[in-house]
């Protein structure tokens, strides 16, 4: 279980920092496929590393985080050791650049192991009864990472993640440079892993709403470094209450829609710079329901069982 | 207007390059003024190259690329520039199509001296701003960096700057993969707009949900051989080669999920590349290949 209350982390810049996380909280049950998604800069991928390592731009100004009861000193990079892969873990953004080109990957594997203290030896037939889960034969582990597709080195990184059996998995935009066919092993790559066990609760962090809609349990929406939305999958999807999960739902084309027939609108306007973020609800700018309320920021409040939304229109859409 | 006829590309592979790779096998389509056709394939399947080749990017090893009915492999010098006024391309990644240390302005110069130089100063200005004007952006974006503007302000300057030359055919390659939901449905409207204003579109992508939204006519490509083409409602209301069915099925859906056999099914996209065979009429404006 992942509890995250009031989360701060900004971004060291030039002209001043970056609020891209600006206090958040929520948490993720044990067996949860939480999808975290969002448009670029809306604070998604931020939050998904801030988990598990701040980069040197990242500074944690606020909040707390805890895994299964105990506190993760996310703001001390060698007090996080203990904690990274063992209980949280990560598949990059571009996992198949996370694999060493000069090593075969069964030796990388070792060694990364061999350097957490753990013998590569007693977890071989662990690691190629997981690869064969994902349906990869043990042939790979001799093999250069050149030598495989993008969305096998995916499935490569995603077994050495977890194979651990870290309680929280983070995957960010890990289906988003594959195409149709790889993306979907891997969307069921991880849903076979939550399954078996191998990693209790997981953030998948993608724009891809149609691939959480397969894949996730809850949908957070986040928009300019601030929770917008969350709610069962099936609730985001059907019966969004957030003018902005509406809007970005509504500029998906599906197959089937057809710009003669159906012309989407999409979100007029640009997010506001997290320089000096507006005060109130940051998407009054582009809200077509906005109001004069808008500029006092609106509380990120249940509005039914498991369902959250700020927005002080949330109400009114509920009901219809 | 634009014809690709039985073309085929081999690359030279090995140190030497004695090994040879054919990647494009007899390709054969038209692209009709007015029209959006759309190239769709997996990675590999040889979508860029076919593309590339239209733009002469790339060399044809068999068969020929016709532009009003001009072998476009012989085109030299001012046949060439009259060319490319007419046919011109916009790529995926629009922060390496501009250089970081000058303002985003400068294409639009570049343009200017290479296809433009006869135009007086009112006339290009009248032309720019209606070429920017078309995509949505003012004038004042000329002056900007590009780090200064959104991935979606840089794929429509790009657009426009294809624009300014009056072109009849734009090769749109992965054009919004990198782009935002939100911003991704305003480029592919602004494309929608120009089509219907008699321009030309052959979009290349692997997303079909974006490619069924856009175009009038699709193309299947599976390891560079076409193994479906045809109307648009046509391949993707009733599909015929099983790549089709196959890439179709893959396809994620907001409002139906899959099963949980469908989705832990690994083998569900099987290879079923086959090579040979021959496209026959299945139905009007609907070709498969079939393999006898």
């Amino acid at each position: 279980m992942l509890a995250v209350s009031d989360l701060k982390i900004h971004y060291r810049t030039l002209a001043g920092s970056v609020k891209a996380l600006d206090g958040v909280s929520f948490s993720v049950r044990d067996g949860e496929i939480m999808g975290l998604a969002g448009e670029s800069g809306c604070g998604k991928s931020t939050l998904g590393k801030a988990l598990i390592r701040l980069e040197e731009r990242m500074m944690y100004v606020g909040g707390q985080v805890t895994l299964d009861g105990a506190t993760l000193p996310i703001a001390d990079d060698r007090a996080m050791n203990p904690y990274r892969f063992r209980h949280v873990s990560i598949v990059p953004q571009y996992a198949m650049s996370a694999l060493n080109p000069t090593r075969r990957i069964g030796r990388m594997i070792n060694e990364l192991l061999e350097a957490r203290g753990i013998k590569g030896a007693t977890l071989r037939p662990e690691l190629e009864r997981r690869l064969a889960v994902l349906g990869l034969t043990p042939d790979v582990l001799g093999m250069y990472p050149i030598e495989l597709s993008g969305g096998m080195k995916q499935r490569v990184v995603m077994v050495l993640s977890t194979l651990l059996d870290p309680s929280l998995l983070i995957a960010d935009e890990v289906t988003s440079a594959l195409d149709v066919a790889s993306q979907k092993k891997v969307a069921g790559a991880l849903v076979e892993f939550r399954d078996r066990g191998y990693v209790k609760s997981m953030i998948v962090v993608t724009h891809d709403l149609a691939i959480l809609a397969q894949i996730a349990d809850s949908i957070l929406i986040m928009y300019a470094g601030k929770l917008a939305e969350k709610a069962p999958t099936r609730t985001i999807i059907e019966a969004p209450a957030h003018p902005y999960t509406r809007l970005l739902l509504g500029s998906l084309p599906e197959v089937g829609i057809r710009f003669e027939d159906r012309r989407l609108p999409g979100i007029k306007g640009r997010p506001p710079s997290l320089l000096d973020p507006p005060q109130g609800c940051r998407f009054r700018d582009r809200c077509p329901l906005a109001f004069g309320k808008c500029v006092e920021e609106p509380p990120f409040i249940d509005i039914a069982p498991g369902h959250q939304v700020a927005c002080w229109k949330a109400d009114a859409h509920a009901q219809g | 207007m634009l014809k690709v006829e039985n073309v085929s590309k081999v690359f030279r592979s090995g140190a030497f390059g004695g090994k040879k790779a054919k990647v494009i096998h007899d390709i054969d389509f038209e692209v009709k003024p007015g029209e959006v056709v759309s190239l769709i394939g997996e990675s590999g399947s040889g979508k860029t190259t076919v593309g590339r080749m239209i733009l002469r990017l790339t060399s044809v090893s068999e068969g020929r690329i016709t532009f009003d009915g001009e072998d476009i492999s012989k085109l030299k010098g001012s046949a060439l520039k009259s060319y490319y006024r007419r046919v011109q391309g916009v790529f995926q990644d629009p922060f390496s199509s501009f250089n970081p240390i000058f303002k985003v302005g400068r294409v639009f110069r570049t343009i200017r001296r290479e296809f433009l130089s006869d135009l007086d100063v009112a006339a290009w200005e009248t032309r720019l701003s209606g070429a920017l004007n078309a995509v949505g952006l003012e004038v004042s974006a000329l002056d900007k960096y590009p780090h200064q503007m959104s991935g979606g302000q840089l794929q429509r300057l790009l657009i426009a700057r294809a624009l300014v030359l009056d072109i009849r055919v734009l090769v749109a390659d992965e054009i919004i993969s990198m782009l935002d939901a939100s911003t991704r449905i305003d480029v592919l409207n602004l494309l929608g707009d120009l089509k219907s204003k008699g321009l030309s579109i052959i979009f290349v992508t692997h997303d079909l949900a974006l490619g069924n939204y856009i175009s009038d006519r699709i193309i299947i490509l599976q390891k560079g051989v076409i193994v479906e083409m045809g109307a648009t409602d046509r391949v993707f209301g009733d599909p015929q080669h099983p790549y089709t069915r196959s890439l179709l099925d893959a396809v994620p859906h907001l409002h139906t999920r899959w099963s949980d056999a469908e989705l832990k099914d690994l083998g569900l996209v099987t290879d079923t590349a086959r090579f040979g065979g021959h496209l026959i009429e299945h139905r009007e404006n609907h070709l498969v290949r079939v393999y006898s």
